[in-house]
């Protein structure tokens, strides 16, 4: 019986998401647990500080080829005995964590929030407007953790690395380009969230509101007719089509609270909602309001960010 | 080029969520149903526009659920597929979803299958490469760009802070996402069409059990909001720091 967790350590340093999957994956298990990755990543032994005994790497595989690293965790997995699979519920753990389930003949629970209860995994459905507890009856069990469920733990420990050099057979998915977007903060992955809506009136009035977002290390979304018009990118949309997100803090500023918006914003821990209207359905969903015109707000919020920053 | 389009049946995006039968079922009382959005809006049209490009081939639905999901299937219909399949079990977890389509699509040469990115009850976004794991298929998840050309497709997909464009051979499965297509209203010929069109209703097969939803639960209701006046919009922040301790 042990745990394999699988990361993808691509990037210039091992992402929160890979740290808080080590994480939580030792937290399950209760003791050291096997990370999987792939690529070039280097200094993969500080994962022993989130829990990581040991690190097994894949050297020879670069692109995300979801069925070359689903052998390779599956390998893995056979020669650990691994009972248990940990991923993270983002682009590269959507690709590997369902197959890895499929040939394993393995439950998965798709985006777990945290340690299971009376054996029971849960996990949001419905975006967020209801909960799911799963039980999962197979011998092997997958799991897909949300980002930004647990702390990330440091226990000063340093983990083996281990080379893999079995066969994985040949990519089939190659990858041409790689156009990076956005800030460096990947919105799902963000602790703090400044977004805002069709209220900002048009495209050149988003500057408070990326000022704002600087001041507070915050990345910025925006609803869906914002991005529909083309005011701001794509991958700022956030709600039931867009981007689902779960930060510490999210800021609306002149977004009604659709239902739609709701369900990619409503796990979020604090909400802030700035609209000129008191009726605005969002206020129901907040935790702090302010009505009044953004245009006059911002200001007042940049103001005080600033004297927040300067006193810490 | 034959294509097959995962179609499923989800409450509708303002439906209230309630739960029945000691809160171990969705209440579906009341509520319209619809084609889940990621599969009508992006899969399926995509799939219908990649046939007319190519004046040839298929474009076949598939949905696993009971006799209540064929108004849905017929949405399908309307928009354009030429013939849909359903596969007579009620869905209770992926792999069992999973299993049934993959063993139906099995040996029928699809060159193309594509799901949706997820579906918006119960968003697991499994399903898809499930499939493609029991068909031995490369799968590509949140895909906003499909070309094809001859064997080879160009897909473009959302990764962390960025887009990948990456090219793979036919046949592949896709979890289509925003971006993909634009939606099509189907208009009155094709409801009139649709609702000729074949629908075959298959047999379940034996498939895997191995995980389920013991219950379900509202999320708990917020304590109420805390208003400040726009005047003194600045205590926000401080209310940030200090109170809720997030910044
Ligand atoms: C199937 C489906 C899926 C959808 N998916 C999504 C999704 O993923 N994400 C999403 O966001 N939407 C989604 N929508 C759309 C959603 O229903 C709403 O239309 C949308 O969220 C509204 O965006 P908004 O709040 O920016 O604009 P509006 O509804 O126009 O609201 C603008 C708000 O700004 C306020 N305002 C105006 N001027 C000011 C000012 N000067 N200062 C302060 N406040 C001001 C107004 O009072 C108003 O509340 C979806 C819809 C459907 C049907
Ligand atoms: N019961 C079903 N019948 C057919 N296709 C389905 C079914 N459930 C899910 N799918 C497909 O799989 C995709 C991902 O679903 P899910 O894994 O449930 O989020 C959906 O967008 C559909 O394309």
């Amino acid at each position: 019986m042990s745990t394999i967790v699988f990361i993808d350590t691509r990037g210039e340093k091992l992402s929160k998401a890979a740290q808080e999957a080590v994480t939580y994956a030792s937290q399950l298990a209760g003791g050291p647990v096997t990370a999987v990755t792939f690529g070039g990543a280097q200094g993969l032994e500080s994962l022993g500080a989130q829990g990581a005994g040991k690190v097994i790497v894949a050297r020879n595989v670069t692109t995300l080829d979801s069925q070359q690293l689903t052998r390779l965790v599956a390998d893995v997995a056979s020669k650990e005995n691994a009972t248990t699979i940990v991923c993270v519920s983002d682009a590269t753990g959507k690709a590997l964590a369902p197959r890895v389930a499929a040939r394993l003949k393995a439950g998965h629970v798709a985006g777990v929030t945290g340690l299971p209860e009376g054996g029971l995994f849960r996990r949001n459905v419905f975006s967020g407007k209801a909960r799911a507890h799963v039980q999962v009856t197979s011998a092997v069990k997958v799991l897909s953790l949300m980002p930004n469920s647990v702390a990330i733990a440091h226990n000063g420990g340093t983990a083996a690395v281990e080379e893999y050099n079995g066969d994985l057979g040949a990519a089939r998915i190659t990858v041409k380009e790689v156009r990076k977007a956005g800030s460096g903060i990947p919105l799902p992955e963000a602790e703090l969230v400044v977004s805002a809506g069709r209220g900002m009136k048009g495209p050149e009035h988003w500057a408070p509101v990326e000022e704002l977002a600087n001041l507070l290390g915050a990345a910025t979304a925006c609803s869906r007719p914002v991005a529909d018009m083309h005011w701001r990118p794509h991958h700022e949309h956030v709600g039931q089509t867009g981007v689902a997100i779960r930060p510490n803090l999210y800021i609306a500023i002149g977004i009604s609270g659709a239902i739609q918006h709701l369900a990619g914003v409503n796990q979020s821990k604090v909400i802030c909602v700035i609209n000129k209207d008191p009726e605005a359905p969002f206020f129901k969903a907040a935790d702090y309001g302010i009505v009044g015109d953004a245009f006059e707000v911002l200001p007042k919020l940049i103001d005080a960010a600033k004297k927040l920053n300067a006193e810490r | 080029m034959k294509i097959l389009v995962l179609l499923s049946q989800v409450p509708d995006t303002t439906a209230r969520i309630a739960f029945t039968n000691d809160n171990t079922q969705y209440d579906g009382n009341g509520v319209t149903f619809i084609v889940n959005p990621y599969d009508e809006w992006y899969a399926l049209v995509r799939a219908l526009e990649l046939k007319e490009a190519a004046g040839a081939g298929s474009v076949t639905t598939i949905t696993v659920g009971g006799a209540d999901t064929e108004a849905t299937i017929r949405k399908g219909l309307a928009i354009g597929a030429d013939d849909a399949v359903r596969i007579d079990a009620q869905p209770t977890d992926a792999l069992q979803v999973a299993e049934l389509v993959a063993a139906y699509a099995k040996d029928k040469g699809y060159d193309l299958v594509l799901a949706g990115k997820e579906t918006i009850d119960h968003n697991g976004g499994q399903v898809g490469a499930m499939v493609a794991e029991l068909l031995d298929m490369p799968y590509v998840p949140l895909a906003s760009k499909l070309e094809v050309s001859g064997t080879t497709a160009t897909v473009e997909r959302d990764v962390p802070g960025g887009v990948e464009v990456l090219e793979v051979g036919l046949p592949v499965v896709l979890g289509a996402a925003k971006g993909m297509a634009e939606q099509r209203i189907p208009n009155m010929r094709g409801i009139m069409a649709a609702r000729t069109k074949p629908l075959a209703v298959v047999p379940a097969t034996p498939v895997s059990e191995v995980a389920r939803t013991v219950k379900f639960e509202l999320p708990p209701a917020k304590s109420g909001v805390r208003m400040i006046p726009a005047e003194e919009a600045g205590t926000l922040i401080e209310l940030l720091h200090t109170e809720a301790k997030v910044i």
